[in-house]
């Protein structure tokens, strides 16, 4: 779970940080993408390295999954017969919601390569203009998309939140003080990637990015 | 104070069980919850009824037997507190109190609130003692210990085996119980020698009883009347992770 997390949450950021380009204009944008294609390029024929990464993304992305199943059907199994009344809950939200977020998630990553990735969703759909596409995307007669979106990365901001605290601790944090450090970077990495992701669809709604 | 009780009844471990109210009239508030049904049980008595069975032992907070969830919380309502070290001063006249077993596949019910914790015994078995012959008590400076452990690991020590942490926490796990009963002997000099393969034992055993996953959930603490605290998992953590990953131990100790 921890591993196969940390993986998908360097990709996160690496993903954040090339969606921050579109504040640098489309040249800029599509040359970028069409870079993504072309790293390796001498000693890698074409797009392999991007397929190389994309390989390593599923893997994780399936390990991740088949790690949660596991957890999810032992813990049912645990608990055969629920409590009738079970109200007080004491730990985070976050931690609660993490196996209906990851879920959601999924379906937004599903979405969003048929959206962005091959384009059979986006209502350009050029993928030689990777920056038309976003910003047709987030048009502000789509503001379905939008906001479908921002639910999205808020549910992933919640699964970041406890997901990089608990890869801590499942990783041997274990000092009362380090747990404290450690759930206060998982929040404001969560926030803060959560805020890298929002600002480009809001850019373009406000007419900031056209 | 008066009180409606609704208590999970279940006459065996095959009985399907399901919850009876009933009324119990002048209450004090300065009687323990287990005085108050005892209080029900013996009018249930007169009235030729089937008592409630539940189980206690020291009725002071330190045997560890008197596990009830009430209202959906282990121990009830007050924290770092046992059932039966609970008063009746935490309730408000008239309330319904809703009373039921430890819920855990590796918990099973014998009758109405009496679970079997033998699953906790299994994983002591598996490793959670020290070998060396010990003798008498040593003179206490014989062997120095880092304060900082000493603490911690008497922490952990603190542990009752009460299983509120399991009945608290969402995937039914017993992480921290074992966690409580691993650090109170990975922290001392005389735990040292079979510290990596004691970890692995007692995990596994965890795991073949049937209890849940950790996902540090952090249900468990909140719930715990001893406070044995969360990171205590981050220490069988890594503990278990040197063990595997670098090591390569085998179980047994
Ligand atoms: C501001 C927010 C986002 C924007 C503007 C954005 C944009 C894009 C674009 C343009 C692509 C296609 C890249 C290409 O193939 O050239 C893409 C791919 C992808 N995005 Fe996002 N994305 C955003 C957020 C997210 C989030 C939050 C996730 C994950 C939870 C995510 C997961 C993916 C995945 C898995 C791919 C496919 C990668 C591949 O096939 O190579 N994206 N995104
Ligand atoms: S860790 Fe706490 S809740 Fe769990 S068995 Fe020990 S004393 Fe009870
Ligand atoms: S009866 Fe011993 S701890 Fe409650």
């Amino acid at each position: 779970m921890a591993v196969t997390g940390i993986l998908l949450a360097l990709f996160l950021i690496a993903h954040m940080l090339g969606n921050l380009k579109v504040f640098t204009g489309a040249t800029s944008f599509d040359h970028y993408a069409h870079w993504l294609r072309d790293i390796g390029k001498p000693l890698l024929p074409g797009v392999w390295f991007l397929w190389i990464l994309r390989t390593v993304l599923v893997v994780a992305v399936v390990a991740h999954i088949v790690a949660a199943t596991v957890l999810a059907r032992r813990a049912r199994a645990a608990r055969p017969v629920k409590y009738a009344h079970r109200k007080k809950i004491n730990g985070s939200y976050a931690a609660r919601t993490m196996r209906w977020g990851g879920v959601i998630i999924l379906l937004f990553v599903i979405y969003h390569i048929l959206d962005l990735t091959t384009g059979t969703l986006n209502p350009v759909g050029d993928a030689s203009k990777p920056y038309g596409n976003v910003v047709a995307d987030f048009a502000p007669e789509r503001w379905y998309v939008t906001l479908f979106y921002t639910l999205a990365i808020v549910t992933v901001g919640f699964h970041l939140r406890h997901g990089a605290f608990s890869a801590f601790r499942s990783l041997g944090q274990q000092t009362p003080r380090g747990e404290r450090r450690a759930r206060a970077a998982a929040l404001v990495f969560a926030v803060a990637l959560c805020a890298g992701y929002l600002v480009v669809p809001f850019a373009v709604l406000t007419g900031l990015v056209s | 104070m008066n009180l409606t009780l609704r208590i999970w009844r279940q006459k065996g471990p095959e009985d399907k069980g399901r919850m009876v109210t009933y009324p119990v009239d002048d209450v004090s508030p300065d009687m323990s919850f287990l005085e108050m049904l005892d209080v029900l049980n013996e009018r249930l008595i007169l009235a030729g009824e089937d008592p409630v069975a539940f189980d206690h032992d020291c009725r002071e907070g330190i045997c560890g037997m008197c596990g009830l969830m009430i209202n959906g919380d282990a121990h009830g309502p007050q924290r770092g507190t046992t059932a039966c070290q609970l008063h009746m001063r935490q309730f408000t006249d008239g309330e319904t109190i809703d009373i039921e077993p430890w819920r855990a596949s590796a918990f099973p019910v014998i009758k109405d609130l009496v679970v079997n914790r033998g699953a906790f015994d299994k994983i002591i078995a598996a490793g959670g003692y020290i070998t060396a012959p010990t003798g008498s008590a040593p003179e206490a400076h014989s062997t120095p210990v880092a304060k900082a452990n000493a603490d911690a690991a008497f922490e952990s020590a603190a542990c009752i085996g009460c299983g509120a942490c399991v009945a608290a926490c969402p995937n039914g796990s017993g992480m921290l119980f074992t966690a409580a009963k691993l650090t109170q002997l990975s922290l001392l000099p005389q735990g040292q020698p079979e510290r990596y393969t004691r970890v692995i034992g007692m995990v596994d055993a965890h795991d073949e009883a049937g209890f849940g996953g950790c996902t540090n959930a952090g249900e468990c603490t909140p719930a715990c009347p001893k406070g044995i605290p969360l990171n205590t998992i981050g220490r069988l953590n890594r503990d278990y992770l040197r063990a595997t990953a670098t090591r390569g131990d085998t179980p047994g100790s």
